[in-house]
């Protein structure tokens, strides 16, 4: 993986100090709050319901044993000893002190991580394909060019104050597991009729309150210029985009009132001004970041393992796990392995510090030192030999962590909404336990197959609801919560925003609801075969609205 | 009629706080100064300084009500935050509430 040069290592560990002496005056006195906030921001410091809240970054949400063991080290040391994986690959921690954070940062940076541009009307943590490097059907890693691009817009001077926050996704399969089409730039890496590497380039993708599925402004644009391009759609975006309403201050709001036909000339016409000066990639350049990225050598084709067939035989949870927590690795011989954030009736995306430790342990020992964040709010070990997969299994059973229920019902993602964050307007995490217990037996989850459930506290929507197959958004009516449901949302190559039902259902009524779509579609289901999402656009709404509300 | 909190911050923790009848900070909502409106503007610019003085963030009055001599919030998002943490359980008391319960239906 990507190891910091001289520069990086510099640039963080003098941030540390800057911030350091920030925190000492903000507590001296010499700095006011309205002084220190934007500081704080900066890196990663807000100041939530209960606490203050520190987002760490996992560039393109990969890191290893040692990275992951300092996760844990920093959750026990300057935490309650747990941390919460993000829909962004991060990392948050609930209850620092503000005082201690200069040295939990400290830490961190000597395992070469930080909390840089983890927030603020700036150029976001690049988010990449979780089983990037590994897949089976990717046409290459798109981890060096999210590399390439962290190291173009960190701390870029022209896009540190843009009108809104700004982020990046990139994929390197046809199949989207990266959600690009909600993003503000989308980055979909493929190959042309040559055979050479490029990018479909999709802008203007988004959720919060107005949710737009990006659009495509380019087809193919080749691997060196991928610098320009990017700083070609910031300049015309940071330029037009508008600072005079923050709720309109996205790119989506830019490109939908501009038009992306517009947009896109206004995009190509600054692109040819720029494209053949300092931005042009080299191509020993791309290759230097690309050889940080590549698989270790040690990770060979191995033979079918006739091991691996007894085990599964001889034990059905097991066998259940490898059949929804494994992705076909393109290495014959391996898998990728989801491990599960999402117990029944547990806290989407949390984790203890012994969870992490023990995680890092298996990396380690077992799975060539890799570990990934997915925005799905699990982990993963991308490069596992199959005959080592009962082995891990069984500690991550140990531990907790072997949940089989990757892409089901219980799956499900959502933000720390009202117990934690100082925006959200109802809770997210108990109605998710609520679902999860609801579902919780596993044969039923089976039967139900793929369906991603979304869940949000609030409008700005980070537990992705609109793109939910059920989305599940909380609202504050009188006092009291209340939960809108959305239907037929979708984060993949297919990204579409889920249409809201009907009106909403209180803290009481919202998993007989969720439950009564759920049925519903199995009901209404062609076969076990015919997935929630796919009889959803097949059906429209009216039989769930029918189930939901009874006859017009 | 309402009576009122005044909430905050603390700065070096940022956990939270009410201003007191003595003109201090408490964790606990128990030791909370009940405000009449009159009294509110006064203890509002108290907060303030607090908040110049750099002890407190973000000074701000919230609705209450007295249930048996202990002030409640009327806001759900107020409860929360003056019960010191999130309505669910957390950490490694999460696991252990989850084992148990594994225990208990097995």
């Amino acid at each position: 993986m990507y190891r910091y040069d001289e520069f990086d290592h510099e640039f963080v560990t003098a941030r540390v100090a800057q911030f350091r002496d920030q925190v000492g005056r903000r507590v001296s006195g010499e700095l006011t709050e309205d002084q220190f906030k934007p500081l704080r921001l900066m890196n990663g410091v807000y100041l939530q319901l209960h606490a203050y809240m520190l987002r760490v970054a996992v560039p393109y949400g990969t890191l290893n044993s040692e990275q992951m063991r300092m996760l844990a080290h920093v959750a026990r040391k300057y935490d309650r000893g747990y941390g919460h994986f993000t829909t962004r690959q991060n990392i948050q921690y609930n209850w620092p002190k503000l005082s201690e954070i200069p040295d939990a940062l400290a830490e961190l940076a000597s395992v070469e991580m930080h909390a840089i541009q983890t927030s603020g009307n700036c150029i976001r943590n690049v988010t990449a394909d979780h089983f990037a490097g590994a897949a089976e059907d990717e046409v290459a890693d798109p981890r060096p060019y999210a590399e390439i691009l962290r190291q173009w817009s960190s701390l870029h001077p022209e896009f540190v104050f843009l009108p809104r926050k700004f982020k990046v996704a990139v994929t390197g399969a046809e199949r989207d597991r990266a959600a690009i089409q909600v993003h503000d730039i989308g980055l979909h890496l493929k190959k042309d009729a040559e055979g050479r590497l490029g990018f479909a380039v999709y802008i203007g993708g988004g959720q919060g309150r107005t949710p737009m599925v990006a659009k495509k402004i380019r087809d193919f644009l080749p691997e060196e210029d991928l610098l320009s391009y990017s700083e070609a759609i910031l300049r015309v975006y940071n330029l037009n985009g508008r600072r005079d309403n923050k709720y309109k201050a996205r790119i989506k709001i830019l490109v939908h009132e501009t038009g992306a036909d517009e947009i896109s000339r206004q995009v190509e016409e600054e692109w040819e001004r720029i494209r053949h000066g300092a931005l042009k990639l080299p191509q020993g350049e791309v290759e230097r970041i690309r050889e940080y990225f590549a698989a270790p050598d040690t990770l060979t084709a191995l033979p079918p393992s006739p091991v691996l067939a007894i085990e599964r035989a001889r034990d059905p949870e097991f066998d259940a796990w490898v059949e929804r927590n494994t992705h076909p690795h393109r290495i014959p011989g391996h898998v990728s392995v989801t491990i599960s954030l999402k117990p029944i009736g547990g806290t989407p995306g949390d984790a203890t510090a012994d969870q992490m430790d023990v995680v890092a342990d298996l990396a380690k020992r077992l799975a060539f030192d890799e570990i990934r964040v997915s925005h799905e709010q699990n982990l993963i070990l991308p490069h596992v030999a199959k005959r080592d997969l009962k082995a891990i299994y069984d500690e991550l059973v140990v531990a907790g962590l072997a949940t089989a229920n990757a892409g089901l019902v219980t799956d499900i993602i959502a933000c720390p909404g009202l117990d934690y964050c100082a925006l959200a307007n109802a809770r997210s995490i108990p109605v998710a336990q609520r679902i999860s217990q609801r579902f919780g037996d596993m044969a039923r989850q089976r039967d139900i197959g793929d369906l991603k459930i979304k869940i949000s506290g609030c409008i700005n929507a980070c537990g992705h609801h609109h793109v939910g197959h059920i989305g599940i958004l909380g609202v504050e009516k009188k006092g009291e919560e209340f939960y809108q449901i959305s239907l037929g949302g979708s984060g993949d190559e297919h990204s579409s925003i889920g249409e809201i039902i009907g009106r909403g259902f209180s803290t009481e009524e919202i998993v007989d609801a969720i439950e009564t779509v759920v049925d519903t579609y199995i009901a209404k289901r062609e076969s076990h075969d015919e997935t929630f999402l796919a009889a959803y656009r097949r059906l429209g709404q009216a039989p769930f609205k029918e189930a939901l509300y009874g006859q017009a | 009629m309402t009576d009122k909190l005044i909430t905050a911050n603390h700065l070096g923790d940022g956990l939270v706080v009410f201003l007191t009848a003595e003109g201090g900070w408490s964790y606990k909502l128990a030791d909370a100064r009940v405000i009449a409106d009159a009294e509110l503007e006064p203890a509002l610019a108290l907060a303030k300084a607090q908040h110049e003085a750099g002890i407190v963030v973000d000074p701000y009055e919230i609705e209450a009500t007295v249930v048996g001599g202990i002030p409640v919030p009327v806001r759900l998002r107020e409860r929360i935050r003056a019960a010191g943490g999130p309505t669910v359980t957390y950490g490694e008391a999460e696991i252990a509430e989850r084992a148990a319960t594994l225990k208990h239906a097995g």
